[in-house]
């Protein structure tokens, strides 16, 4: 365990992903501002999610986003 | 009764169908009799040992539906016959033909989930009226148990779709939720809600009759019984058929007379099916798993044949066009992405060699797929998907400025545009 | 121990900050609504600005009515801070104080159990701030003796002239249209496939005659 060289959060799957309600999406991207390592924007604004589970150095910062979303509709959902 | 047993299967459109009447209550009486007294429980175990599945187009095991229902309290039945599919006529036809056995499933349905309220969901129009007069003197001669109100939907093609259905009837609109809860949990009035389509409630009226084993003489073990199948194009006489599940292609195509010129292609399952080149898919077997290998499925029995003399392109950027208005316009992609592929798969088809189409073509299509609350983009992908494989040579010359097809006449039905708030 | 006129000169001065914050907030948010940001910023900084602005406004808030309360130069029971227009002291403008609060707090709260109650219940509950914020700024108008002298007066109407410009631009707007590409007109009329009128839709009408 001491020979891991990464952060301790790093590669861990946390067992959960980030999920759009794409009725209540509006495109605002506030996600894609606060997690761009898994949130993309399409052509026209919406978010584009990377498929995997978040690693747990990610979790914070998905936690936020999901509470900075105007219309709700980002959520965690478990794998 | 004695079960129908024909030469060429026949167990809903039976004779009578033929002759364009409709079977009123006592000629239904007289050919069926009345609705089997089978307990709800053992009716569930029936549904399970005859292998019956959806009709409506997701062909879902009903056994498992109906006692995940049946497992939730005061639960609600819906006869779904909001047919939005314009390829596909067969529930109309059931409920013009045969409406009884319909209603006598819901009756069933309704036993088998305990459920104590019923609708008949089906598109504005002249049946509303038809099915609310049959309801009414079922009602009178105490046919039925559950007296079902019949809700008119708008005649979109979205209407149809199962949250849909429930959104309706809690007097919202008629379009798709991303709601918490699937709608066997939560669905009519926050209750548990089993959607079924009218067809797979005939289906049931006749094997609560007459059994599993003689259910499961057609058909195939895997999928056994009938389905009625929609077949129209480039066929003589294009119509509603009854068979077998699993027929070949090439079969259903004689059922409605043969083609009516050398065939090019066949799209199989509707709108949100796929195109098969018509030598491929005269051999394969109109069923889940025979058509599962050439990356199509027989849907809700759509079959429409596409003369060689036609262009793929051209129907497949009509069809498209129809799908994007028809987007229920509540989630981003869809309601971008599909009118931009429509007009983009439009400038193909009038072959304009712009440089770039057919790729901008398969963009769109990846960056709409699996993004909504709905499969309408999911499902209007793996058209243009299929027809960007199967008129693969027609891209190319289309790319290049030429159109080869020398019948430009409209094969694919596609309504006119709607007016009006949904 | 604090004399009273610290006190007053407290409330007054963290009244009209918390006004004037309550103003910086709502022109914030209407110069974002439906998704517009600032140039410069990313939008969830805006949002944080908005939330942080609103917040500080209400620490301001808490103050002004605390000091307020303990002064003895005017008797306020801490009922009159929630429930209006009971209090013994100018009852109807103080009452206004009271009604602006109540607003202020059913927006926090809703704030914080926004997940739970849905977006639309949220955003309900948030547009009262149009009502309690023209409700805070006759309060203060009425309650503040020296509203008419220089800065204050100042302070004052550019406070109003910037939430009626705010207000008035938000109730004037449509919301930001989605570009959708135009559908180009079909090569031939879009009329159903041949064939299919026959069989097939010879259906409910003549079948039920």
């Amino acid at each position: 365990m001491s020979q891991q060289r990464q952060s301790p959060g790093a590669g861990r799957a946390a067992g959960e992903r980030l999920a759009v309600d794409w009725i209540a999406c509006d495109g605002r991207g506030l996600c894609a501002e606060l997690l761009p390592e898994r949130v993309g924007l399409d052509e026209w604004g919406y978010p584009v999610l990377e498929g995997q589970a978040l690693t747990a150095d990610l979790l914070p910062d998905a936690r936020r986003a999901v509470a900075a979303c105007p219309k709700l509709a980002l959520r965690l959902q478990p794998c | 009764m004695t079960a129908p047993q024909a030469l060429v299967e026949e167990r809903i459109l039976t004779q009578g169908a033929g002759t364009g009447k409709y079977r009123d209550l006592d000629v239904h009486l007289a050919e069926h009799g009345p609705v089997p007294s089978t307990p709800g429980p053992a009716l569930v175990t029936l549904v399970e040992q005859s292998g019956l599945t959806g009709r409506g187009g997701a062909g879902f095991p009903t056994a498992r539906k109906l006692a995940a229902v049946a497992a939730g309290s005061a639960p609600v039945v819906v006869a779904n016959g909001a047919e939005g599919e314009p390829a596909s006529s067969k529930d109309r036809v059931l409920l013009s033909y045969a409406p009884h056995l319909v209603l006598d499933g819901l009756q069933l349905a309704c036993r088998a989930v305990g459920a104590a309220q019923a609708y008949v969901y089906v598109h504005e129009g002249p049946l509303v009226a038809h099915l609310e007069n049959l309801v009414r003197a079922r009602a009178r001669r105490g046919v039925d148990v559950v007296v079902p109100t019949v809700v008119a939907a708008p005649a979109r093609f979205i209407s149809g779709q199962e949250t849909a259905v429930v959104s309706a009837i809690n007097a919202g609109p008629a379009l798709p939720t991303s709601a918490a809860q699937p709608v066997y949990v939560k669905g009519v009035d926050r209750r548990p809600t089993l959607v079924q389509n009218v067809e797979t409630l005939a289906h049931l009226a006749l094997l609560a009759r007459h059994g599993a084993s003689w259910f499961r003489g057609a058909g195939t073990e895997r999928e056994p019984g009938t389905m009625l199948c929609t077949i129209s194009g480039a066929v003589a006489s294009p119509g509603v058929v009854e068979v077998p599940i699993g027929t070949d292609i090439a079969d259903l195509l004689e059922r409605a007379g043969g083609p009516s010129s050398r065939l090019g292609a066949v799209l199989v399952g509707g709108y949100h099916g796929a195109w098969l080149p018509a030598p491929t898919a005269a051999e394969l077997a109109m069923s889940v798993a025979g058509l599962r290998d050439a990356g199509a499925s027989p849907g809700a029995g759509v079959l429409v044949a596409l003369g060689a003399d036609s262009c793929g392109l051209v129907e497949t950027a009509r069809a498209v066009g129809y799908l994007a208005q028809e987007s229920a316009r509540q989630c981003g992609p869809c309601m971008n992405g599909l009118p931009a592929m429509a007009h983009a798969l439009g400038e193909l088809a009038r072959a304009r060699p712009t440089p770039g189409l057919a790729d901008r073509v398969q963009a769109l299509a990846l960056a709409v797929d699996k993004r909504g609350a709905c499969h309408h983009p999911d499902g209007t992908v793996r058209l243009v998907r299929s027809a960007l494989r199967v008129f693969a040579a027609e891209v190319r010359s289309h790319q290049g400025g030429r159109c080869g097809a020398t019948d430009l006449r409209p094969v694919l039905p596609v309504p006119a545009p709607m007016a009006g708030p949904r | 121990m604090v004399t009273g006129s610290a006190l007053w000169y407290l409330s007054r001065g963290t009244g009209v900050l918390s006004l004037v914050l309550l103003t910086l907030v709502i022109v914030l948010g209407a110069l974002t609504r439906g998704g517009r940001s600032l140039p410069g910023l990313p939008r969830f900084a805006v949002a944080g600005l908005h939330r942080n602005l609103s917040l500080l406004s209400v620490a301001f808030l808490a103050v002004h009515i605390t000091t307020a309360v303990i002064d003895p130069y005017v008797t306020l029971r801490w009922v009159d801070v929630v429930v209006p227009f009971g209090a013994s002291y100018q009852p109807l403008w103080v009452g206004l104080g009271a009604l602006s609060l109540d607003l202020m707090i059913a927006m926090v709260v809703t704030s914080l159990v926004r997940r739970r109650i849905g977006h639309r219940a949220w955003h309900a509950v948030h547009a009262l701030v149009y009502l309690s914020w023209p409700v805070a700024l006759v309060h203060t108008f009425m309650l503040g003796p020296d509203v008419n002298s220089g800065l204050q007066r100042w302070l004052a109407v550019g406070c109003v002239l910037a939430s009626v410009t705010a207000l008035g631009s938000r109730l004037l707007s449509t919301p930001a249209p989605i570009a959708v590409p135009d559908r180009a007109p079909w090569p031939s009329a879009a009329a159903p496939g041949a064939g299919m009128n026959e069989t097939v839709h010879r259906t409910t009408t003549e079948v039920m005659s």
